[in-house]
C-alpha cells in the first residue's frame, strides 16, 4: 500500500520540488498512520525491490494504472489477454485461464489456483510457468522510448533536409552538437580511419541509453536501463558488432600475444578468450547497476520517512533526494556517455592494425580500459 | 536473485526493438543528417578557403596599385625634372643668343659710329678744305691786290697749313 503513496510523493518530487515539500508534509501524514492501523509493517526492500523490478500493469500514480496485455508461450500454446484479468473487483489476485500470477511471475495454476510445483532434475522444487514475452512496463517504456527517439531523429532528420546548407534551427541546433561530438570526439579518436561506419550504431545507443534513463527518472517511469536483461542485450550487440568487424590482427593479438614467450601462450589464450567476454560484461553491469543504483537510494531517501514515522524527517528525505535526482540526471547522460565510449574503444581495438607491439593491442587512444 | 536475472521477455523485445530501431535511424535519421553535417562541413570549409585565396588576390591587388601608383609618381618625378630641365635649357640658350645678339649689335654700332665718325671727318676735313680755300680765296682776293704781301702770305699760310 505504502509504496503507491510513495510513487505518488515521488513523482510529484520530480515535476515541482517546492509543490511536493509541501504535499509531502501533509499528505505523509495523513496515511503514515494507515499501516499500523491495518496492523501492517512498512518493508523498505520490499518496495524498493518492487519499484526497480518490471510488472504487468503500469501504475503512473496511486489510483491511474494501465493494464498492460500478457503474451504467454507454453504448453497451453500462445495465449495474448489483459493483465487486468489477473485482478477481481477489489484489486486482489486471482488465476485465470490456467494461470496464476505470483510476486510479478505468471505460473501455470493447478486445481487449487496456487502456482503448479515442478521436480526438476536435481530434485529441486521450483514453481513452474510459461515463456512470459508479455508487454510490461518495461516493455511499454522501451516502445514509448523508440517512439520518441523516432520522432526527435526523423523530425531532425527532416529539418536537415528542409534547411540544407544553413545554420540549424530548434530542436536540430540542440542535438546537432551531441551529434557532432559523438563522431567526432568518441567514434573518431577511438576507431580510428574506419570510424564513419560506426557512427550509426554509437548514435544508435547513445540515444537509446540516454533518453531511457531520463524516461526511468520521469515520474512514473520504468526503470528500463537499469534492468540487466535490457543492458546485455545491448552489451551482445556491442560484442557481436565487435566480433563481426575483427580483423586478423585482433585474433592474432589473442593467440598470439606480441611480446609473449610461446610457453605462456597456455595461459595466455584463456585469459585472452575470456577477456573478450567480460568487456562486454562490465559494460552490461556497469549500466545496470548505476541507474539501478541511483533509483534505489532516491527511494531508500523516500522510505526514511516511513521508517522513522516522522513529519520532521520528511523536509530532510526531500532535499536529499532532490539532490539525488539531479545527479541521477548527470548520471543519465554520464552512463550513456561511458557506454558509448567504452563501445566505440572495442570497436576500435577490433578493426585496429597492430604495428608495434608495445601497443599490446590497446589502441594508442586508450586510456581508461576497466 | 531476481534482480540480475535477465526476463525472456524483455530480452526478446529489446533485441527486436532494438534491431529495428538501429535500422530505422541509420536509414533515416543518421544518414541524411551525418550527410548533411559532412555537406555542410565541406561548404564551410570551401568558403573559408575561397575567401582566403580571395584576401591573398586582394593583397596582390593592392599591391599592384601600390606598383602602379609608386612608376606613377616616378613617372611624375622624371617628367616634372626634365620640364624643369628644358626650361632651363631655353632660358640659357636665350641669354646666350641675347648676349651674343647684344655683343653682335654693339659690334655694329661701333662700326656704325666708326664709319660715321669717318664719314664726319672726312666732311670736316672737305668742309675745312672748301672753307680753307673759300678763306684762301677772299683773303687772296682781299691780299693779292698787293702781289708781295700775296707772296707773303702764300708762302706763311704753305708754312702753317700742315695737310692733316
Amino acid at each position: 500500500m505504502m509504496f503507491r503513496l510513495l510513487n505518488f510523493e515521488y513523482n510529484n518530487l520530480l515535476m515541482k520540488k517546492l509543490f511536493t515539500l509541501l504535499l509531502s508534509l501533509f499528505a505523509f501524514s495523513g496515511f503514515a498512520a494507515e499501516p499500523a492501523e491495518e496492523g501492517g509493517k512498512f518493508d523498505p526492500g520490499q518496495m524498493i525491490t518492487h519499484h526497480i523490478g518490471d510488472e504487468h500493469s503500469w501504475e503512473f500514480a496511486h489510483g491511474a494504472t494501465l493494464h498492460l496485455p500478457v503474451i504467454l508461450y507454453g504448453k497451453n500454446g500462445l495465449d495474448i489477454f489483459s493483465s487486468k484479468n489477473f485482478y477481481d473487483e477489489h484489486g486482489n489476485l486471482k488465476p485465470y485461464n490456467g494461470y496464476v500470477k505470483e510476486h510479478g511471475h505468471i505460473y501455470y495454476a493447478n486445481e487449487a489456483g496456487e502456482p503448479l510445483t515442478e521436480t526438476n532434475a536435481e530434485g529441486e522444487e521450483h514453481h513452474a510457468g510459461p515463456l512470459d514475452f508479455s508487454i510490461t512496463k518495461n516493455v511499454a517504456s522501451l516502445f514509448l522510448s523508440v517512439a520518441l527517439l523516432l520522432i526527435i531523429f526523423f523530425t531532425i532528420a527532416g529539418r536537415y533536409k528542409a534547411n540544407a546548407g544553413k545554420a540549424p534551427k530548434g530542436i536540430q541546433s540542440f542535438f546537432e552538437p551531441i551529434i557532432i561530438f559523438i563522431r567526432d570526439e568518441v567514434a573518431k579518436p577511438n576507431i580510428g580511419p574506419k570510424y564513419e561506419r560506426y557512427v550509426p550504431y554509437l548514435l544508435t545507443i547513445f540515444f537509446f541509453i540516454w533518453f531511457n534513463n531520463m524516461l526511468g527518472l520521469m515520474p512514473g517511469g520504468a526503470n528500463l536501463t537499469g534492468n540487466i536483461a535490457v543492458t546485455m542485450v545491448l552489451a551482445v550487440f556491442t560484442l557481436l558488432v565487435t566480433l563481426f568487424s575483427s580483423n586478423k590482427a585482433y585474433w592474432a593479438h589473442i593467440f598470439k600475444t606480441p611480446g609473449v614467450p610461446v610457453a605462456l601462450l597456455p595461459i595466455m589464450i584463456p585469459i585472452e578468450l575470456v577477456g573478450i567476454l567480460t568487456k562486454p560484461f562490465s559494460l552490461m553491469v556497469r549500466l545496470f547497476a548505476n541507474i539501478t543504483a541511483g533509483h534505489i537510494i532516491i527511494l531508500s531517501l523516500f522510505s526514511l520517512i516511513f521508517i522513522f514515522e516522522s513529519i520532521a524527517i520528511g523536509p530532510v528525505s526531500v532535499a536529499f533526494a532532490v539532490f539525488m535526482n539531479f545527479l541521477e540526471l548527470f548520471v543519465a547522460l554520464l552512463q550513456a556517455y561511458v557506454f558509448t565510449l567504452l563501445t566505440a574503444m572495442y570497436f576500435g581495438g577490433a578493426t585496429e592494425e597492430h604495428d608495434h607491439v608495445e601497443d599490446m593491442g590497446f589502441g594508442g587512444n586508450v586510456k581508461d580500459h576497466h | 536473485m531476481e534482480l540480475v536475472t535477465p526476463g525472456i521477455g524483455l530480452i526478446f523485445w529489446q533485441t527486436v526493438t532494438f534491431i529495428i530501431v538501429l535500422f530505422l535511424l541509420s536509414k533515416f535519421a543518421w544518414k541524411p543528417i551525418m550527410a548533411s553535417l559532412r555537406q555542410r562541413e565541406d561548404s564551410i570549409e570551401s568558403a573559408l578557403r575561397m575567401a582566403d585565396q580571395a584576401k591573398l588576390e586582394m593583397q596582390a591587388l593592392k599591391a599592384d596599385n601600390e606598383k602602379l601608383l609608386q612608376e606613377a609618381r616616378i613617372e611624375r618625378d622624371r617628367i616634372l625634372r626634365e620640364a624643369s630641365e628644358a626650361g632651363t635649357a631655353i632660358v640659357e640658350q636665350a641669354k646666350a643668343r641675347a648676349n651674343e645678339e647684344g655683343t653682335r649689335m654693339v659690334a655694329n654700332a661701333r662700326q656704325a659710329i666708326e664709319n660715321e665718325k669717318k664719314a664726319a671727318l672726312t666732311e670736316v676735313k672737305n668742309t675745312a678744305a672748301a672753307l680753307s680755300i673759300e678763306i684762301a680765296e677772299r683773303i687772296l682776293k682781299r691780299e693779292l691786290a698787293n702781289p708781295q704781301a700775296q707772296q707773303a702770305l702764300v708762302n706763311d699760310y704753305i708754312k702753317e697749313v700742315n695737310l692733316n
